[in-house]
């Protein structure tokens, strides 16, 4: 078992002391809440969409590192994409994490986002890392959620 | 199986020792993470257990395993006996009071529930108003939110202050002559606030109210005496007071149990039946239907005796100046805020870092085998108060020592490092 320590990549650490994109936004289209039960974090992201694009995305709340820095890199991966190259992204890191932490990455999938894959080994972590990506998940779709999202 | 026949001998004069209490409890001397010495701050959550205690509970089933109450054999009055006697042990634990009963549940939870749901159909009508405080757990929350809602009553909760500590004039101004029912933590899960239960207890009396005192948190840290606090109900967890999981007390005035519904019905719980009208049986039977948790209970009494024979007032010594030595120490710690400065505070302090979240404070300690807690412990109005999602909290047993604080201590410093 590798020590946590190792899972904090340079990079989740710099989008956790800087995050992009981060604050509230003017007029977006869509509002996600996310929500996670088993430590109370809470995250918002905005979306505006300009045709099939996601021209603007930005987050808000109050998280770990984990979460904090996945939502940071979500949204600088995600924003000037089409709706498709979003969700294909996002089903890249919900399978990653879904795997065994011994499981080889696709890194031609995932590009930078796997600097996650060392969270696969400590499991209640994972949920932090897919708390901004399951927001998104339901921002992409053409019904919004009444209720927060939630990771359970 | 291991016998252990010097471990929980302890006499009752001897000054306490506490590496000699360390041996009395096995998993203390385990590894985790590599090899890391295990430094468990984690007791709010659950206490571990003495040898003794888990000798009791497969001496239990090895010997002596029957059902209870209901029996002619021989094991089964040897189980019956064993289980009562653990009563008795309860009893005279929490300072036996003539005309109070312990009754046997599956954890404080369900104490809880039991009283809400009892005490609530006897007695709580519409109008009527339950009071509560800012700082109680989820489990001393919901059962009389429920309560409420069901009956037609209202809840009122009684604010705290920045420090964490009740503010008793609005207790004061709260409770009125439409207050059924007072519940109140002793200790705070959260906060780590000991309560002024005795004043509370007192003035709800006066105000004609009824009141429950949940001792989850202080039971295991400190002398119980329910003569002095004056409650009609208090309720405790086996598991945080170094007992098994899976049971809990209820310790409450016979007279008003006695009038309370009963809560689940089954076996056990009754006098007689027939399909038009069952007679219930007398208290405590009356509430603990079903077949109760045998080995817990046994193995509760043990953990009782153990800490009877260490003395509730060493251990609460012992406990103080870890709570005086650690709050001075995480003070160290440069953008350390403590969530909570009572004056009067036991079992856990709560904290928060200004560069690191709860959780990544706890999985950085995890790396060297520090158990801590970070979450929002079932007190979410709490961490509203405060304005947080969640804290760090380190909460002391009676096997901590001074090192494992300055262990913690010396692991929050690195955790400064790498995320200021
Ligand atoms: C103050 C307080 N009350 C009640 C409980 C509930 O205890 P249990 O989960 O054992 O029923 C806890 C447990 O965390 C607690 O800290």
């Amino acid at each position: 078992m590798s020590e946590a320590r190792a899972m904090y990549e340079q990079v989740i650490l710099d989008h956790n002391k800087n995050p992009r994109n981060f604050g509230p936004m003017a007029e977006p289209d869509r509002v996600v809440d996310g929500f996670n039960p088993l430590c109370g974090d809470t995250l918002k992201i905005y979306l505006k969409f300009d045709g099939d694009l996601v021209s603007d995305i930005k987050f808000e709340g109050q998280g770990c590192a984990i979460s904090k820095s996945s939502a940071s890199l979500m949204t600088t991966l995600v924003k000037g994409r089409t709706r498709a190259d979003a969700q294909a992204l996002f089903d890249a890191f919900h399978h990653m994490l879904k795997t065994d932490h011994t499981a080889p990455v696709d890194e031609a999938a995932l590009g930078k986002l796997k600097v996650f894959a060392g969270v696969r080994e400590f499991p209640v972590r994972v949920k932090c890392a897919t708390l901004a990506w399951h927001a998104l998940d339901s921002a992409l779709k053409e019904e919004l959620p009444e209720e927060p999202v939630t990771t359970e | 199986m291991a016998v252990t026949a010097p471990h929980c001998d302890l006499t009752p004069a001897a000054p306490y020792d506490v590496d000699r209490v360390r041996r009395d409890f096995p998993i203390l001397s385990r590894t985790v993470r590599n090899g890391k010495k295990l430094v468990y701050l984690d007791n709010a959550a659950t206490s571990q257990k003495p040898q003794c205690v888990i000798d009791a509970i497969s001496r239990y089933y090895s010997e002596d395993n029957a059902n209870v109450h209901r029996g002619v054999h021989y094991l089964s009055q040897r189980a019956t006996d064993l289980y009562e006697d653990a009563r008795h042990k309860i009893n005279s634990f929490l300072g036996t009071m003539v005309g109070c009963e312990t009754i046997f549940t599956r954890g404080a939870t369900e104490a809880i529930n039991l009283v809400a749901h009892g005490f609530g159909k006897g007695f709580v009508n519409a109008g009527d108003e339950v009071l509560i405080s800012h700082m109680e757990h989820h489990s001393n929350i919901v059962p009389w939110q429920m309560l409420c809602e069901a009956r037609g009553a209202t809840l009122r909760v009684v604010p705290i202050n920045d420090d964490g500590e009740l503010i008793m004039e609005e207790f004061d101004r709260l409770l009125n002559e439409r207050t059924k029912m007072v519940s109140v933590t002793h200790v705070s899960n959260a906060l780590g606030t000991v309560n002024p239960v005795a004043e509370i207890c007192r003035k709800a009396r006066e105000a004609g109210a009824r009141v429950l005192i949940d001792g989850a948190q202080s039971a295991p840290h400190a002398p119980i005496d329910m003569k002095a606090i004056g409650a009609d109900f208090f309720v405790a967890a086996g598991h945080k007071m170094y007992g098994p999981t899976g049971v809990g007390v209820l310790y409450g005035r016979a007279e008003l149990l006695d009038r309370m519904p009963p809560w689940q019905g089954g076996g056990d719980m009754i006098l007689s039946v027939t399909f038009e009208k069952t007679t219930y049986a007398h208290i405590p039977a009356r509430f603990e239907a079903g077949t109760p948790p045998i080995a817990e209970v046994i193995g509760l009494g043990e953990a009782a005796d153990y800490l009877t024979k260490l003395g509730m007032d060493k251990v609460a010594q012992h406990e103080h100046d870890l709570m005086v030595y650690g709050t001075e120490q995480l003070k160290q710690v440069p953008g350390l805020t403590i969530i909570g400065n009572a004056k009067e505070k036991a079992g856990a302090i709560s904290f928060t870092m200004d560069c690191a979240h709860p959780h990544d404070i706890g999985q950085l300690l995890d790396d060297e085998g520090i158990a801590v807690r970070a979450g929002h412990h079932c007190a979410q109005p709490v961490m509203r108060r405060y304005g947080v999602a969640a804290t760090a909290r380190a909460s002391f047993g009676l096997y901590n020592t001074r090192a494992e604080i300055d262990a913690l201590v010396a692991g929050l410093f690195r955790v400064r490092e790498m995320f200021a």
